[in-house]
C-alpha cells in the first residue's frame, strides 16, 4: 500500500521558494532515494515532510491521512521520523540519553535501547559518554539509533554518508538494509549516488526544487541520472 | 565569634537567594528567555499567600502548598499564551514583554493590596533559634529556608538529570529545533519549565515574606539579587547557583556587619568583581556560556 503521497508540494524560506510542486510516492516497505546536487531542495523536502517547515495541509498524505502542516511532534506520533543532516547529537546528553530522547513519545514497536545496542555495539560500549565524544561515524550510528528508538513507520534520513569514510558508510547502509527488510520504510536523501543506488528500490532526482527524474533504481542509466542531476 | 556568626547568617541568606535564582536560571537555560518579571512573580506569590492567610486562616507555610500550584498554573498559561510567541526572535522581545509584565504586576498589586508593607506570620518559628554550641545560635527560620533551598535544588537536579522530562529540558536547551524533530512538543515543554520556575519562585516569595516585610514594589530588588547569584555561580549549573547565592549572601552580611548601610553595596561589588575576573561565573560548564 502507499504509505506516503506527496502532491503539489511547494515550500518557502521567507520569500525564497525552495520547492516547486513536488509529487512523490512511497510504498510501505520500500527504500526510496532522493538524489540531487547541492541546493536542489532535498533537505528542504525532508524538513517539510517532518513538520519543520510550513506546508499546505493537502500536500502530504501519510497512511491515508492528510498530515501537511502538522507539527513535528505530532508527526513523530504517527511514525514519521527524521534523522537530520549533520547528525545533531545533543551535547549535554550521554549516548544512552540521546537514544532515550528518540523514544520520548513512547511509540510502540520493536526498537529498544537493547536492540539499538545490539545493532550498533559501539553505542552500548560507550553508552555513558557524552554523545558528542563519539567519532563522526559513531555519531551517525547514534543519530540513526535515536531515530529508530521512535519506532518509525517512515524513517527520513538526510545525507547520512556526509563526511564519513566509505567503509563506515557501507556498514551504515548494511544496517539500514536490515532495518528496511524488517519492515521500516526508508526515504533517504543522498549526494553519494552510487551508494544509494545499491540499496534503493526507486529513485527521485531533484533539480532546482523540482523532480527532474524518477524511476526504478535498476532501470535508470548513468546517462539519465547524469542528465537529471546536472540538467543537460 | 562575631565573624563566624556573620558568615553563617550569610550562608543561610544565600539559600534564599538561590531559591530566587534557580527559576530564573532554569528558564534561561531551557529556552534562552530572560524573565524580568521573575522578582515580581515572587512578590505576587507572597501577596496571594497574604490573601490565603487572611481569608482561609492558613499558616503561610501551609498556604505555600496552595500558592505554589497556583503560580505553576499561572506560569504554564503565561508561557503558552504569551511568551511562546516571542521565542525564536532574539532575546529582546521577551525582555520587553516581561518588563511590561513587571509593571503590570506591580501596579495590579498596588491597586489590589495598597502600598502598605506586609509580612507573613508563620506563628513563632520566625523568632525561634537553634543553638549550634560554642555560644553560636542561628535562627530556626533561616535554617529552614536554607534546608528547603537545598532540598529543592537536589530535587531539581534529580529531575533534570534522571527523568524523561529533564532529558527533554536539556535536549531543548542544546537545540530546540532538533528536539522538536525527536517528538518533543516545545510549546508544552516550555510551559512546564515556566510552571516549575514560578512554583519555585513562589516558595522563595513566601519565605521572603516571612523573613522580612515586602511591598508591591519589592520585586525588582529580588530580580537583581537573583541575577547576581546566577552570574556569580555560572549559568547552567544548579550547584553554581546555590554557591552564587551563598557568596552573595555572605558578602552582604559581611558588608552589613562592617557598616549597616554597606550590605547591598558589598554584594554588588563582589558581583562586579566576579563579572570582571570570571565573566562566565565561578562554576559554569564551559560549554554553556552562550
Amino acid at each position: 500500500m502507499t504509505l506516503l503521497t506527496v502532491r503539489g508540494l511547494s515550500a518557502f524560506y521567507g520569500d525564497f521558494q525552495a520547492l516547486f510542486d513536488i509529487s512523490l510516492d512511497v510504498t510501505e516497505g520500500e527504500t526510496v532515494a532522493v538524489i540531487g546536487a547541492n541546493g536542489a531542495g532535498k533537505t528542504t523536502f525532508l524538513r517539510a515532510l517532518a513538520g519543520a517547515l510550513p506546508v499546505p495541509r493537502g500536500a502530504v498524505q501519510f497512511a491515508g491521512r492528510q498530515v501537511g502542516g502538522r507539527p513535528a511532534h505530532a508527526l513523530v506520533d504517527l511514525g514519521i521520523v527524521l534523522v537530520p543532516e549533520g547528525r545533531k547529537i545533543f551535547p549535554s546528553l550521554s549516548v544512552r540519553e540521546n537514544l532515550q530522547i528518540g523514544a520520548y513519545r513512547r511509540r510502540a514497536g520493536p526498537w529498544t535501547l537493547d536492540r539499538v545496542y545490539r545493532t550498533f555495539p559501539v553505542l552500548g560500549e560507550r553508552r555513558e559518554q557524552p554523545g558528542t565524544n563519539l567519532s563522526g561515524g559513531e555519531q551517525q550510528m547514534l543519530a540513526i539509533g535515536r531515530g529508530l528508538m521512535a519506532n518509525p513507520r517512515l524513517l527520513l534520513m538526510d545525507e547520512i554518508s556526509l563526511g564519513l569514510a566509505p567503509v563506515v558508510v557501507q556498514h551504515l547502509y548494511e544496517v539500514l538494509g536490515t532495518v528496511n527488510t524488517e519492515g521500516t520504510t526508508l526515504l533517504v536523501v543522498e549526494q553519494d549516488v552510487s551508494q544509494v543506488l545499491a540499496v534503493a528500490h526507486r529513485v527521485y532526482c531533484f533539480r532546482k526544487g523540482t523532480v527532474a527524474l524518477e524511476g526504478v533504481a535498476g532501470h535508470l542509466t548513468r546517462e539519465q541520472i547524469f542528465a537529471a542531476y546536472f540538467g543537460a | 565569634m562575631v565573624w563566624i556568626d556573620t558568615i553563617v547568617q550569610g550562608i543561610l541568606l544565600g539559600g534564599l537567594y538561590a531559591l530566587f535564582a534557580t527559576g530564573l536560571s532554569l528558564i534561561f537555560g531551557v529556552m534562552r528567555l530572560v524573565n524580568l518579571a521573575h522578582g515580581d512573580f515572587s512578590i505576587l506569590a507572597a501577596f496571594i499567600a497574604v490573601f490565603a492567610v487572611q481569608s482561609l486562616g492558613l499558616n503561610p507555610l501551609v498556604a505555600l502548598l496552595l500558592v505554589a500550584p497556583v503560580m505553576a498554573t499561572v506560569g504554564y498559561g503565561l508561557q503558552r499564551l504569551v511568551l511562546n510567541r516571542l521565542l525564536g526572535r532574539g532575546i529582546l522581545p521577551a525582555v520587553l514583554v516581561t518588563f511590561g509584565l513587571s509593571i503590570v504586576i506591580q501596579n495590579g498589586l498596588l491597586e489590589t493590596f495598597s502600598a502598605d508593607s506586609r509580612r507573613l506570620n508563620p506563628g513563632g518559628i520566625e523568632t525561634a533559634s537553634v543553638s549550634l554550641g560554642g555560644g553560636l545560635a542561628v535562627g530556626a527560620f533561616p535554617l529552614l529556608t536554607f534546608a528547603v533551598a537545598v532540598l529543592l535544588l537536589v530535587g531539581l537536579q534529580i529531575l533534570i538529570g534522571r527523568s524523561a522530562i529533564g532529558r527533554a529540558f536539556r535536549a531543548a536547551s542544546d537545540d530546540g529545533a532538533t528536539a522538536a524533530l525527536m517528538g518533543i512538543d516545545n510549546g508544552r515543554l516550555y510551559g512546564l519549565a515556566m510552571a516549575l520556575s514560578l512554583a519555585i519562585v513562589a516558595v522563595a516569595g513566601i519565605f521572603l515574606g516571612i523573613r522580612t516585610t515586602f511591598t508591591f514594589s519589592s520585586g525588582p530588588d529580588r530580580l537583581l539579587f537573583a541575577f547576581e547569584a546566577v552570574i556569580i555561580g555560572g549559568l547552567g549549573s544548579l550547584w553554581g547557583t546555590l554557591a552564587g547565592g551563598v557568596i552573595l549572601g555572605v558578602a552582604q552580611t559581611i558588608g552589613a556587619r562592617l557598616s549597616p548601610g554597606w550590605g547591598v553595596l558589598t554584594g554588588h561589588l563582589v558581583f562586579l568583581a566576579v563579572l570582571l575576573l570570571r565573566p562566565s561565573g565561578l562554576f559554569a560548564k564551559s560549554r554553556r556560556v552562550d
